[in-house]
């Protein structure tokens, strides 16, 4: 541990770890909807950094795209069209916070006390100079097409599947005498 | 860097996903924590890629299929809790109880 601190890119980390975590931890106590939409946009943001220190350039970028770019906001059409409970006042959580930061806790120290019992003396190997874009490409095409097949069928059901529940069907309404 | 330092700070954020997990009431605050969790588990495979260089960059491409999955998953998410809170008029979890016996 005591060379630790003397690597650049370990003060790096530490400047991204704590901007991370403390954009997660308000990502779940935030008691604002939207806040909490932003908080998470600043965590991926931080995550998509700590790819770029790992070499995962083009994973790092399709977080940024794809998290931010879209998911995000998704998230933020559907606090508006459900009208999520936006003010201070409105109570975000639901009374059991101890049982859940006991569960938590429990979670995250069984994970740590794993992962260092197993991989406590494993280093991340140094960053070629080259990005791995083309051999991500090359193997998505290869080794992996079948997989990334039936991911983009999964898309596609979710595409229909989301129309299909989300649409408003009228004749239903007729037929109730105005519905819901 | 060691690799211990990405998957302590990935196991914090899945934490931090599993407290909002069971702590929010509100469905789309809900569905926020679960995409904190899926992010950690993006950081553990981009880290275990970083340690062990597969010849086929295996832990990137999961990443990505992970991402992929995850916007599937945000978007019928999200339309079911359209249609909740269109039936119902609220997207509170705890008031779902429609099922519960």
């Amino acid at each position: 541990m005591g060379g630790w601190f003397t690597e650049a890119s370990n003060w790096w980390f530490l400047i991204i770890a704590a901007f991370i975590v403390v954009a997660s931890f308000r990502v779940v106590t935030s008691g604002n909807v939207v806040h909490s939409a932003l908080f998470l946009v600043a965590s991926l943001a931080g995550t998509a950094g700590l790819f770029l220190m790992l070499g995962a350039q083009f994973v790092a970028w399709v977080l940024v795209l794809v998290y931010i770019g879209a998911v995000v906001v998704l998230f933020l059409f559907g606090i508006m069209i459900t009208r999520a409970p936006t003010g201070p006042k409105v109570e975000a959580d639901n009374p059991r916070k101890g049982f859940a930061a006991t569960a938590a806790t429990v979670t995250f120290a069984v994970m740590t006390y794993s992962s260092i019992s197993a991989f406590g003396h494993t280093e991340v190997s140094k960053v070629g100079s080259g990005t791995a874009t083309e051999l991500i490409g090359n193997q998505l095409m290869g080794r992996f097409v079948l997989p990334f097949e039936v991911v983009s069928f999964v898309l596609l059901a979710a595409l229909v599947g989301g129309i299909v529940l989300a649409r408003q069907d009228t004749s239903d309404d007729i037929e109730e005498g105005g519905g819901q | 860097m060691s690799l211990v330092q990405f998957l302590v700070l990935g196991a914090l954020m899945f934490s931090f996903g599993v407290y909002g997990l069971l702590v929010r009431r509100n469905a789309v605050m809900v569905l926020l924590a679960i995409e904190l969790m899926l992010n950690a588990v993006n950081l553990n495979l981009i880290a275990f890629e970083a340690a062990l260089r597969t010849a086929f960059a295996g832990g990137q491409v999961f990443a990505i299929f992970v991402i992929t999955v995850a916007a599937a998953e945000v978007g019928i998410g999200l339309a079911i809790v359209l249609l909740i809170f269109r039936n119902r008029r609220s997207a509170n979890v705890d008031e779902m109880d429609l099922m519960r016996w």
